[in-house]
């Protein structure tokens, strides 16, 4: 890559209590598209997100944009334009809806309902109901609303099709994919259909480290690589 | 029947006393999972801020303005007081919950000791305006005017507050920050304010708590901080750890249960009823009425 | 409170093993102890009388009684990591237990150290089986209302038997006269000094058991412990009946020394101060939490005739009047440990202070991941 990465992450290393759980992993990710962050159960891909956020103590390099932002509190770091969608949505139950997207808004920029609203209607009729009475699908949806009401330059995305229904696996899905069209992403994801889906490239962790960088089809075209990388058979039904 | 509307307005007013505490510590704790020992010591500094600028606003004749303008003064010390602690002491030991409990234990014994030194041990006398100290005749039992101007106190306190809450940007923040704290920072918000802010609070209402105290009982003394925050913690446990609405469900419920059941059983008995209370609250329902959320 | 990963607690309690000498040394040092009523020797400043007056007797008698009680409290929280705000309330149980049945029920001194001593047993195993049910801040609480409801108890007094606010004295018709008058202040200072060595010498054999080594596991990380198969509450519950049998032991003696049961030894703020003597001699170190007992102790006591000396005399108001209040240099200098030397005067021996003083530099620099989720 001739051009500076959005991201750089190096020799990112992270400890929970007793555990090493990163063993100072690097890797980039370009300007644009939805990466990939794939990898088995357990093998810190949660973590390296946190990590990039100061959400856990990490030590190492994460260069956004040119800029060190391990020094940063986190945020500092989303203030840098960087969005993060949580595992589990971790939307605010008691808030409504409405607070729970008002208390998003970070005030650099024009908060953007009008985008949120179109791509989840729901939000909007459903605003002044509290977040914890909404199903899991609809909390995923303001979780990724939150995300997308301000403009920002890269969206981290935790595992965002986890336990919802088919149907609304695709609905997400869909959002996704628009959403790729407008920032860039790191997703981590384990819904490879999904992922053959909307991501160009992929990251692999394994054991702590980054074991495959490069393009998603190429990964998932071949079977034993994928059974051997991520522990599960490639799907071969990725909707195009 | 007399006797019951004298022990139930007592008691209310009682409730007002634990809620002015009580909400401070519930918000504080909920927020920050801080278990402030040095709250008592907040309301005892308002208590003899307030009493110390009362006998120097010499120049406003009427008791009753001298006594609110001292009163405000008073709430602003007790403010800066906890914003003070909250700063210099808390926040250089985040992350570190047991360390900030034992700091606040340490704070609470060497601020109630200093104001031991410069006040003396002794109770003083609360200037309280003569209308305060009278009865007011309800249903046959005589009142005293300061337990209504308590309860109104409370009310208003837990008004605002709740409008606070709900209707302004840090009010919401407090109000997610309790839910989850890691998250609110993931949004960009810089949550350090709130932490400072819910001290600020804390300390306000406190203040609060210690002018009224010093009406109820016509003196002020350097231990009655340290009196209250018990029976303020137990409010807040048992209307749980971060919700206003069940501290203040828990305030009444606490208030009048030591009234009544001092009353009308073993004196004592209410106290240790409510302790008792307390242990069943936490071994049945270890989150109390309210759970964890701050309205 | 530790800002290190842990490692395997297995190391950390204090006492290393020592060869001949070494070895003999604590003896000694009981033994220098146990003769100082024969000494009739002034040190001037430091105590007010002779060694061998009644006067420093009776304080160097208390720091020994509240060392011990300091290291009860330790087994609880330092070593089990059991933070209790109740641990006054079994210490109280010794002191007015026994001077209930004596004074009031008339008892023999016998009969009434007994009956508390079975009190002693039961009421930790109780409270403690219920306690332990919930973790943590909850414990925290549920102690301090236990505690809170003796202190009541005492207080209000329903039941006209503790006398209140005003104490109740040990009928001294009853006791053995050695335990009785000035002249036999001696006999009491060898029961503190002989308490506080049993104290201890259990306290160093339990804490250096199996169950003692589960007990600094289950500090360090409770869920491992259940990980290999072990059961906490037991654990937890055996480390808070220890702990309150040797403090209720502790009032007994307490009883002896001061002749009588008065309510502050029950108050919240008792145990508080328990938890500032183990802290200023350093968690989860017996010679530490003895020696920060012991400290406390006489500073409590001594720093209040100090301040009646003619050198604070001559200090300005504004600094004469704090230094008169104990408990207020105590608790700043509470503060100041808790801040800075967390490990407290054992901790200043491993020269570990500039490590903890670069911890908290790291903990003040911004970026530091300051959230735990």
């Amino acid at each position: 890559m001739a051009t500076t990465p959005l991201l750089a992450v190096e020799d990112l290393d992270v400890h929970i209590g007793e555990s090493h759980i990163l063993h100072g992993i690097g890797f980039e990710v370009a300007e644009g598209g939805v990466t990939a962050l794939l990898g088995r159960n357990g093998v810190g891909k949660t973590t390296t997100l946190k990590g990039l956020l100061g959400l856990v103590e990490r030590s190492g390099s994460v260069r956004f944009d040119g800029r060190e932002l391990t020094g940063l509190p986190t945020h500092e770091i989303v203030q840098q334009r960087i969005a993060y969608v949580p595992e589990d949505r971790e939307v605010f139950s008691e808030l409504t809806v409405a607070e729970n997207l008002r208390l998003a808004e970070r005030g650099d920029g024009e908060p953007r309902y009008d985008l949120v609203h179109d791509l989840f209607p729901r939000l909007q009729e459903r605003s002044r109901q509290r977040a914890g009475t909404m199903s899991g699908g609809e909390q995923q949806m303001l979780s990724l609303g939150r995300a997308l009401l301000n403009d920002n330059r890269l969206l981290l995305i935790d595992e965002p099709t986890k336990g919802l229904a088919p149907n609304l696996v695709t609905e997400v899905a869909d959002v996704l994919e628009r959403m790729s069209e407008l920032t860039t992403s790191l997703l981590v994801e384990q819904n490879l259909g999904v992922v053959r889906r909307i991501a160009h490239h992929a990251l692999v962790l394994d054991h702590g480290e980054v074991v495959y960088s490069g393009g998603v089809d190429e990964l998932l075209d071949d079977p034993a690589r994928t059974r051997d990388l991520l522990g599960v058979g490639s799907t071969s039904g990725g909707s195009h | 029947m007399t006797v019951f509307v004298l022990l139930t307005i007592t008691g209310l007013g009682l409730a007002a006393l634990y809620f002015l505490v009580a909400s401070g510590l519930s918000l504080i704790f909920g927020l920050m999972d801080v278990l402030n020992f040095a709250h008592g010591v907040f309301l005892t500094i308002g208590a003899y801020a307030t009493w110390w600028s009362a006998q120097r606003l010499d120049l406003i004749g009427e008791p009753t303005l001298r006594l609110v303008v001292a009163i405000a003064i008073g709430m602003a010390v007790g403010a800066a007081v906890a914003v003070a602690v909250e700063v210099a002491f808390i926040r250089p030991l985040y992350g570190q919950h047991v360390g900030q409990i034992l700091v606040t234990v340490g704070l609470a014994l060497a601020l109630t000791a200093l104001l031991r030194a410069i006040f003396t041990p002794d109770a003083r006398a609360f200037p309280v305006p003569d209308w305060m100290g009278d009865t007011t005749s309800v249903f046959g039992a005589s009142i005293p005017n300061s337990r209504f101007v308590g309860i109104a106190a409370a009310v208003a306190v837990y008004v605002g507050l709740m409008a606070f809450l709900k209707r302004t940007r840090y009010g919401l923040i407090i109000r997610a920050g309790v839910e989850n704290r890691a998250m609110v920072t993931a949004l960009g918000i810089n949550v350090t304010r709130a932490f400072t802010l819910v001290f600020a609070i804390g300390g306000l209402a406190a203040a609060l708590g210690g002018a009224i105290a010093g009406t109820y009982a016509t003196s002020i003394n350097p231990e009655q901080g340290g009196h209250l925050l018990i029976f303020a913690f137990i409010v807040v446990i048992i209307g749980g750890l971060g919700s206003l609405r069940g501290a203040a469900i828990a305030s009444v419920l606490v208030g009048l249960l030591q009234q009544y059941a001092n009353f009308y059983a073993l004196v004592g008995a209410g106290d240790l009823i409510v302790v008792l209370l307390l242990a069943v609250v936490l071994l049945l329902r270890p989150q109390g009425i309210g759970g964890r959320a701050a309205a | 409170m530790s800002d290190t990963t842990t490692t395997l607690p297995t190391t950390t309690a204090t006492t290393t093993p020592r060869s001949g000498v070494g070895r003999l040394l604590p003896w000694l040092g009981v033994a220098l102890l146990a003769a100082l009523p024969f000494i009739p020797i002034t040190i001037p400043v430091v105590f007010g009388g002779p060694l061998d007056s009644p006067g420093t007797l009776n304080l160097l008698a208390l720091m020994l009684v509240f060392g011990a009680l300091a290291l009860t409290y330790d087994i609880l929280f330092g070593f089990t990591g059991l933070l209790s705000f109740g641990h006054a309330l079994y210490f109280a149980l010794g002191v007015y237990a026994t001077t209930i049945a004596v004074t009031h029920f008339g008892l023999s001194l016998l009969s009434a150290v007994l009956v508390t001593v079975a009190l002693g047993v039961v009421l930790p195993l109780l409270l403690g089986a219920i306690c332990l049910r919930v973790g943590d801040i909850a414990f925290a609480m549920v102690t301090l209302a236990f505690a809170q409801a003796g202190s009541i108890f005492v207080l209000r007094d329903p039941l006209r038997i503790t006398g209140g606010e005003e104490g109740l004295a040990l009928d001294f018709r009853a006791l053995p006269e050695v335990f009785v008058g000035v002249v036999n202040t001696r006999y009491v200072f060898w029961l503190a000094l002989a308490f506080a060595v049993l104290v201890y010498l259990v306290s160093r054999a339990v804490v250096h058991s199996r169950a003692g080594r589960v007990w600094q596991a289950i500090r360090e990380n409770e869920q491992r412990v259940e990980v290999l198969g072990l059961q906490p509450y037991a654990f937890k519950l055996l480390s808070f009946v220890v702990a309150s049998f040797l403090a209720t032991l502790g009032g007994i003696v307490y009883v002896l020394l001061l002749g009588g049961a008065s309510p502050g030894v029950t108050t919240a703020t008792f145990t508080l101060t328990l938890l500032v003597m183990v802290v200023l001699g350093g968690t989860g170190t017996l010679w530490g939490a003895v020696l920060g007992g012991a400290l406390y102790t006489y500073l409590n006591q001594r720093l209040v005739s100090l301040s009646g000396s003619d050198f604070v005399e001559e200090l300005p108001g504004v600094v004469r009047g704090p230094l008169s209040e104990p408990l207020f240099i105590l608790g700043a200098l509470f503060v100041a440990l808790v801040m800075f030397f967390p490990g407290g005067i054992a901790g200043l021996r491993d020269a570990a202070v500039g490590r903890r003083v670069a911890g908290l530099v790291r903990h003040l620099t911004p970026g530091r991941a300051g959230e735990d989720r």
